[in-house]
This record gives structure tokens, sequence and C-alpha cells, in this order.
């Protein structure tokens, strides 16, 4: 499950926030996980509660910022909102749609005190 | 509990030749430039907008830096569990050998099995034990690095954990990736598992010799897979029988850094 470790790569983003920052708190951490990245919502936020014990985001909140996956078509030029990487384009049918959106994984930002 | 990889960092045991080194200290990495705006007197947003895998893919950055300037060709081998890797890596380095220098480094939950196998062709591999991890990252390959002779001019082979899901996710700082996916394994892999089909630049159709017993349909799996990755090459072979080895061959050395 590298969601952990995926998880585990927030919790330093954020402590090294904390001491750049000067916070000793997070109440709310928002991440932006696209649909189309490798990450599954539910293992991450499962490992998410996990990864942030005894850190200054231990009682944080996690907000996941679900982004849809966007695919532009190498053929037409179309561009269309995907829910699969082998989707095929909705205008003229082909496969190999260039992933455009979708596949970020980020921390986006905190709220802190 | 090591911050990279989410298991314990005392679980990652790196076996080469030499005694282990402690851990490396973690890398200070600076954040991107951070704006911050004030919302109360002791409540605010900091704004990070920071990639979860950046840290990994500045050690994956670093180690390709070092392979390019080594003249290697660094490749990291993927599959699921029993596709043949192994068998195939000792057939590959066995018709190698004395051609280019050559080296490997393992990656497995546990035991040396791998490594051993590779030694016993003469050629220097580096055992990655990844305890409870499901993937190999960047920075457990820097670390194993210096724990083997760098085949200057030649190629590094990186077996990565028998797992279609975890390493797609993890830039190594390799040339490319080369997904393993065996005849004895459903066709539809590809669509099961997209994530490391379009990841992979290479795809070794595994096991062939054995297509005669099984109802495998190579045309399907080899479809699905450029439906996932339509750049996607792809190469039929047996590790065990031979056929097919000299196709992998060649795509290997017209890949070199100073192959024309």
């Amino acid at each position: 499950m590298h969601e952990m470790s995926l998880a585990q790569n927030v919790r330093e983003i954020i402590e090294q926030a904390a001491l750049d920052q000067g916070f000793t708190q997070v109440k709310t951490v928002w991440l932006e996980i696209g649909r189309l990245s490798c990450v599954e919502q539910e293992a991450m936020r499962f490992c998410f509660g996990a990864a942030m014990q005894g850190s200054v985001a231990e009682a944080a909140q996690l907000e996941i910022i679900d982004t849809p996956g966007r695919g532009l078509c190498r053929n037409c030029g179309h561009e269309a909102e995907i829910e699969n990487v082998y989707d095929t384009c909705p205008q003229c049918g082909s496969y190999g749609l260039q992933l455009v959106a979708g596949d970020a994984m980020r921390v986006k930002e905190l709220e802190v005190e | 509990m090591c911050l990279t990889c989410g298991c314990g960092s005392d679980e990652v045991l790196i076996r080469g030749r030499k005694p282990l080194n402690k851990p490396k200290a973690p890398v200070n990495f600076k954040l991107h430039r951070i704006e911050s705006k004030v919302a109360e007197d002791t409540q605010r947003i900091v704004k990070l907008e920071q990639d979860i895998l950046h840290k990994n893919d500045l050690h994956a950055q670093r180690n390709r830096a070092l392979f390019e300037q080594h003249g290697m060709l660094a490749l990291n081998l993927v599959s699921s569990p029993g596709s043949g890797k192994t068998t195939l890596l000792v057939s590959t380095l066995q018709a190698l050998q004395g051609r280019y220098p050559l080296a490997v480094i393992e990656g497995d939950q546990q035991t040396e099995q791998d490594a051993d196998r590779i030694r016993a062709t003469g050629v220097s591999a580096v055992q990655i034990n990844t305890g409870k991890g499901c993937h190999l990252d960047a920075q457990m390959v820097e670390r194993a690095l210096p724990e083997m002779p760098i085949p200057e001019g030649g190629m590094l082979f990186i077996e990565n954990v028998g797992n279609l899901v975890c390493p797609a996710g993890f830039d190594l700082g390799e040339f490319a990736k080369v997904v393993v996916l065996s005849v004895t394994e459903g066709e539809d892999k590809p669509l099961k598992y997209p994530d490391m089909f379009r990841a992979a630049n290479l795809m070794l159709l595994n096991k062939c010799d054995l297509l005669p017993y099984l109802s495998f349909d190579v045309a399907l799996a080899e479809s699905y897979a450029r439906r996932v990755n339509p750049d996607i090459r792809i190469i039929r072979l047996s590790a065990a029988s031979g056929e097919g080895m000299d196709d992998w061959l060649s795509w290997l050395e017209q890949q070199r850094p100073n192959a024309n």
C-alpha cells in the first residue's frame, strides 16, 4: 500500500513547513488528488490518520480536492474529461489520449495556528 | 518510521558486498516559495502547492545524473510476482556478460535469494529488502549504489518488488521502465493495472514457449497494452527457451547512451 509512503511524505512536507513558517498546530490539510493519479482516496484517508500521529497535524482534518482526469486526443485534438487512462476520444473514437490533468498529488495548503 | 517509503527505516536492508552503511541523514530539501496570508490573529492559511513525490523525484534526479555521468543504461524492471523477471534477468546477463560492464539491484520484501541467483552468474548484485514496503524508491537505490562497482558505460538492471501497482508512481532515476507480463497471467492485466503499463516504455511478454498449452490471446493482451499506452514497444519472448531473446538484447543495445 504505497499510500502509506505518500502519507509519510505529506507529514514530512508539513513538518518542514512548520519549521519554516513557525506554526505548531495544523487544523486542516488540503490535498489535491487527481482521479487518475496512482492514489486511492480512501486508502489515503486511512493512512493519513496513522501517519500524522505525533506530528503537528495529529488532529488535522483532511480535505481531499478531487480533480477529474482530462485527456487530449492525439488524433483530432479534442480535449475531454475521462474516467480511465484507456478511454477513447468521445469525438473520433481513437485510443491514446494524452493525460493533461487529473494525475496530480499535491499538498495544496494548510490551515494552521 | 522511514519518511520516504512508509516502512520502519530499520526494516530496509541493503545487502551488498561491503558492510552495511548506516542510513544517511534525511536530506533537508527547500520547500517551494511559500506565501502566507493571515486569516485571523492566530489562524492562517499556508499555501504549499508541493508535489507529494517531490522528495523522491529529487533523489531520482540525482540517480539519473549519476547514471548519465557514467554512461550507464539503467532500467527499472517491474511486473507481478512470478512473471519470470529473475530468470529473464539471469538469461540476459549470461548473454551480455563480457560485452558490457553489468550490475543488478534486486528489490524484494524479504530474502537474498534473487541476489544470490544473480551473483551465481558472476555479476555484482545488491539486494534491497524493503521489509513491509511494497516498492523501491529513489532513495533506496541511491543508498544501494555505493555498495556495488559502478558498471561504467554498461548496464544497471533494477529489479523492483513484484507488484504491478505501487512501483508505477516512483521514479528511481531509470532511463525506462520495462514491464514483464507472462502468458500464464490474464490478458487484461494492462487494463486492470493501467498505471504500470502507461509508465513503461517496453513490455516483455514472457513465457511464450508455453503458449501451445494455454488459451492466452496474445493479440488481445497486446491491444490492451496499446490501448493504455499507444507508444509501448512489445517484445514476445521466453527466457526458458530463448525465443525472442535476440530482439530484447538488440533493444537493450539500442538504448545505450552512446549507441547510434
